[in-house]
């Protein structure tokens, strides 16, 4: 992963000390029918930023990127991006500035790679002699630039869209669940790019329920369901709103016993792991406790299998926050 | 408006129809079958039978045409008039049928196949504009059936003047009345088709439908435009200029309409 240089000229930080925000969604309201795409969507992305919206198939994140490139219009609330309103008159000079990586690849099969790319270049306004050849090159297309995309792989494919999406080199970069029924090398490839446009200073907006994807990557998680936020922020930052002490779990031959922890000094969180009956994920007011709690446990009968620190995923953040 | 955007649309389109043998080589089979083999073998047939008792019943029933159309018709012999007649006035529909027919396949694909295959994703998420789409497919819509045509025309033109030419004194086609029809009557006609066929295929699920669909409304658009059409030929030239002026404006309103239809929503498959 590259190192991150976020400044650039719109990037620098407003009077809050936090980057301009890229994209401002407040309160955005979109049905289709009787179905709710979005159902009060607040949303900001800081410039410079990777934001990853994560949630369950129908929780929105498809209609938020729509919404963001104008796309889609709102019924109620207000989206801003760069400032303005995509959807309205001045929607052209925002779609001019973003790329797009939908679900689906969207390209044309009886058309070569190298026809596609052109095509993108002549709507994003660089004529015929945009730089093709080196954005295929950047994704490892380029010996198959001539070739119909019709007999390209999934991978493949997913490679010329990237490099459709970025050929224009866009400001914003929008991803819809890029790496879907991607082999690892093409969703490394994938991720690649994001960490590059986001060393680069650009703003990275990607829809994902492949958490793992989102580890180490998100500058900000914005987590939906039913077309609203339902948690966002750093991803530290939310860890540390759920779970804001030290985990450690416990695990014993007979997991009733683990209940004694409950009632023992300095633990300030019981929950049984989902899933196993002799697992106890328990936080501390101060790892230091640790020996002492396995110390008291053993001086009861309690025959601890495992004692370790657990350092929570965003899966699991995720689980939680779905479930509770 | 961005005029560059626009064709680069319509190139799109057109590049995707020139990679589609499948689609192009049945339309030239048509456009050939109308344009060349069937007037071919008739006036052949007529110009080689000579004075039969059919072709001089034939010939008879052109006193059926309007008066104007009777004086103009050429020819010694009855054959002669007959093949004369049949090269000016027969054939009108050829000019109607084939764009239309053309053109409709195509335009009615061209929206609803963005949605099918997924690539109206691209271009909702693209600068261009919903009319400079509109526009563009209007124009890969347009262009391949009325250039076919016009091809057609030309071979049709040399083949009756060589065929019929010899025995009425000489090279006769197209007439007046005829540049009239394919200059200014024909494409308003197929304008007013195809703002109808975009707006079907901007709106219907899929492409089978479109197609079903747009069968169904550009008929008694055929049936109509192919009437104007005979009627031009038959009547003066300013009766073709009067049909050609109300068809243009019909299909600047349709057009006008139309352009709405194309919308980013509907690109994505979304109707609401």
């Amino acid at each position: 992963m590259q190192t991150r240089t976020p400044l650039r000229d719109d990037a620098l930080p407003v009077g809050d000390g936090r980057p301009a925000a890229v994209v401002e969604l407040a309160g955005v309201r979109r049905t289709f029918g009787r179905a709710t795409g979005l159902a009060d969507l607040t949303l900001s992305v800081p410039a410079g930023s990777v934001t990853v919206l994560v949630g369950p198939n129908g929780a929105g994140k498809t209609t938020a990127l729509r919404v963001i490139t104008g796309a889609l219009t709102t019924e109620a609330g207000t989206a801003r991006v760069f400032g303005l309103d995509p959807a309205g008159p001045d929607g052209e000079q925002v779609r001019r500035r973003c790329g797009v990586v939908a679900a689906k690849p969207a390209l044309y099969d009886r058309l070569t790679g190298r026809d596609n790319l052109l095509f993108a270049a002549e709507l994003f306004g660089m004529g015929r002699h945009a730089p093709v050849t080196d954005a295929a090159d950047r994704f490892g297309i380029v010996d198959a630039l001539d070739l119909k995309v019709g007999g390209y792989s999934t991978g493949m494919k997913t490679r010329l869209a990237l490099a459709r999406a970025v050929l224009h080199d866009p400001d914003l970069l929008l991803l819809d669940e890029p790496t879907s029924g991607l082999d690892p090398e093409s969703s490394h490839a994938v991720l690649e790019l994001v960490d590059g446009m986001a060393a680069d200073g650009k703003t990275v907006v990607m829809c994902t329920h492949l958490l793992l994807e989102a580890e180490g990557l998100a500058d900000e998680v914005v987590m939906m369901e039913d077309g609203t936020t339902v948690m966002a922020g750093p991803p530290e930052e939310l860890m540390r709103r759920f779970w804001p002490h030290p985990m450690v779990v416990f695990r014993a031959e007979v997991g009733a016993s683990l209940d004694r922890l409950r009632l023992m000094p300095g633990v300030v969180g019981f929950a049984r792991t989902p899933g196993r009956d002799d697992e106890a994920e328990v936080q501390l007011d101060d790892l230091a406790r640790v020996p002492g709690l396995v110390a008291s446990l053993a001086a009861v009968g309690v025959r601890l299998t495992k004692v370790s620190p657990h350092e929570p995923s965003l899966e699991e953040l995720y689980l939680r926050v779905r479930h509770r | 408006m961005n005029w560059a955007r626009m064709w680069a649309v319509a190139r799109n389109d057109l590049r995707q129809l020139a990679r589609s043998p499948d689609f192009w080589a049945p339309m030239l089979v048509l456009a050939a079958l109308f344009f060349v083999v069937i007037p071919v073998i008739l006036l052949l047939t007529i110009t080689n039978l000579g004075d039969v008792p059919t072709i001089s019943k034939v010939s008879a029933a052109l006193e059926l045409l309007p008066q104007k159309a009777q004086a103009a018709v050429r020819g010694a012999t009855a054959a002669d008039r007959t093949t004369y007649a049949l090269a000016v006035y027969l054939f009108a529909p050829l000019a109607v049928i084939v764009p239309m027919t053309i053109s409709t396949a195509i335009a009615a694909n061209t929206v609803v196949g963005e949605k099918e295959k997924g690539t109206g994703e691209f271009l909702a998420h693209s600068p261009a504009s919903e009319r400079e789409i509109y526009l563009g497919k209007l124009v890969a819509s347009l262009l391949p059936g009325y250039l076919t045509t016009l091809v057609g025309f030309g071979i049709y033109s040399l083949a009756v003047n060589l065929i019929v030419g010899p025995n009425v004194g000489g090279w006769f086609f197209p007439t007046r009345a005829w540049w009239v029809l394919m200059l200014w009557v024909v494409p308003p006609f197929l304008a007013i088709t195809l703002s109808v066929v975009l707006r079907l295929s901007a709106r219907v699920k899929s492409a089978a439908a479109a197609q079903q669909a747009s069968g169904l409304v550009t008929l008694p658009l055929i049936v109509l435009s192919y009437g104007q059409s005979t009627g031009a030929l038959l009547g003066a030239s300013r009766s073709g200029l009067m049909v050609g002026a109300i068809a243009w404006a019909v299909a600047i309103l349709g057009l006008m309409r139309g352009a709405k239809a194309v919308t980013r929503a509907r690109l994505l498959g979304i109707d609401t």
